[in-house]
């Protein structure tokens, strides 16, 4: 017991920092990678919360296609200017005031709150995701689909080679 | 339409959670506090879409969350939408700046001031 609640923290010490991380480092491209490494803390938090599905789709998905996505942007736009994008940031305090600002909100409204009695897990989770998917969920499962469809058109429309 | 676990809603509160749902709340609140600052300070667009996403992680450890402690599997099923969701926006909104560098030569935010008046 008390070493799920170690790893727990230390998972979520390993999220904090990284995402530290991805909005201090001055380079772009450890930008990215450590936000695979928070992506990939995330995951851990998935399978913690008893939900493997999550846990894979967010390594797929995430940690694999859209950090390959970024990586892609940084090294095409990097190749075209011909020099490393160093990327300072501005106005650091400020947004670090309003960071803090929100934390301090949720957190405070957290505070007055004790936490529901906590119901049991449910039992079968896959099969029970896949029965809310093809159920009652089917309309927007479908609307999601036009929607990956429309993203990928829209982006070959923005990136294809100019004639 | 009830939730997707409803039936299992009657079975008595088990609390073989090690850490509880309000620790898993703040983490998602400190995270997405992070990105939100990133989003703030950011000088390139693409840095800018990188806290976009953090902020959406931690959203999807929200819905994961209170679906694990309410017992509920909606919040799956909206973390899933979520996710394919978010990489639908990141797809394009780095197509969007690709284009945008090829136009401009810069992708940093504070000089795309086109519609300025």
């Amino acid at each position: 017991m008390t070493l799920a609640v170690a790893a727990f923290w230390a998972v979520a010490a390993v999220l904090l920092a990284s995402s530290l991380a991805v909005i201090l480092t001055p380079n772009l491209f450890h930008s990215v990678l450590f936000l695979a490494l928070a992506l990939a803390a995330t995951a851990c938090v998935f399978l913690m919360l008893e939900s493997p599905l999550l846990f894979g789709v967010q390594l797929l998905l995430y940690g694999l296609g859209a950090v390959v996505f970024a990586v892609f942007a940084i090294m095409l736009t990097e190749r075209l200017v011909g020099q490393r994008i160093t990327q300072a940031s501005r106005w650091i305090v400020n947004g670090l005031i309003v960071g803090a600002g929100v934390a301090a909100a949720v957190l405070g409204f957290l505070a007055g709150r004790p936490a529901p009695p906590a119901a049991a897990p449910p039992a079968d989770a896959v099969a029970g995701v896949a029965r809310a998917l093809t159920g009652p969920f089917a309309l927007p499962f479908e609307l999601l689909a036009v929607l990956l469809v429309a993203a990928l058109l829209g982006a070959v429309y923005f990136a294809r080679a100019e004639e | 339409m009830g939730g997707v676990g409803e039936e299992r809603r009657s079975l008595p509160p088990t609390s073989n959670d090690p850490v509880g749902l309000n620790a898993y709340l703040i983490l998602a609140a400190l995270v997405f506090s992070v990105g939100l600052a990133g989003v703030l300070t950011r000088r390139n667009a693409i840095g800018i879409l990188l806290g976009i996403e953090l902020m959406l992680n931690a959203v999807n450890i929200n819905l994961a969350a209170f679906s694990r402690f309410g017992g509920d599997l909606t919040g799956v099923v909206f973390a899933l939408f979520t996710i394919a969701i978010t990489v639908a926006e990141m797809g394009v909104g780095l197509a969007l700046v690709i284009a945008i560098f090829r136009a401009r030569r810069t992708v940093e935010a504070d000089r795309l001031d086109l519609l300025k008046g």
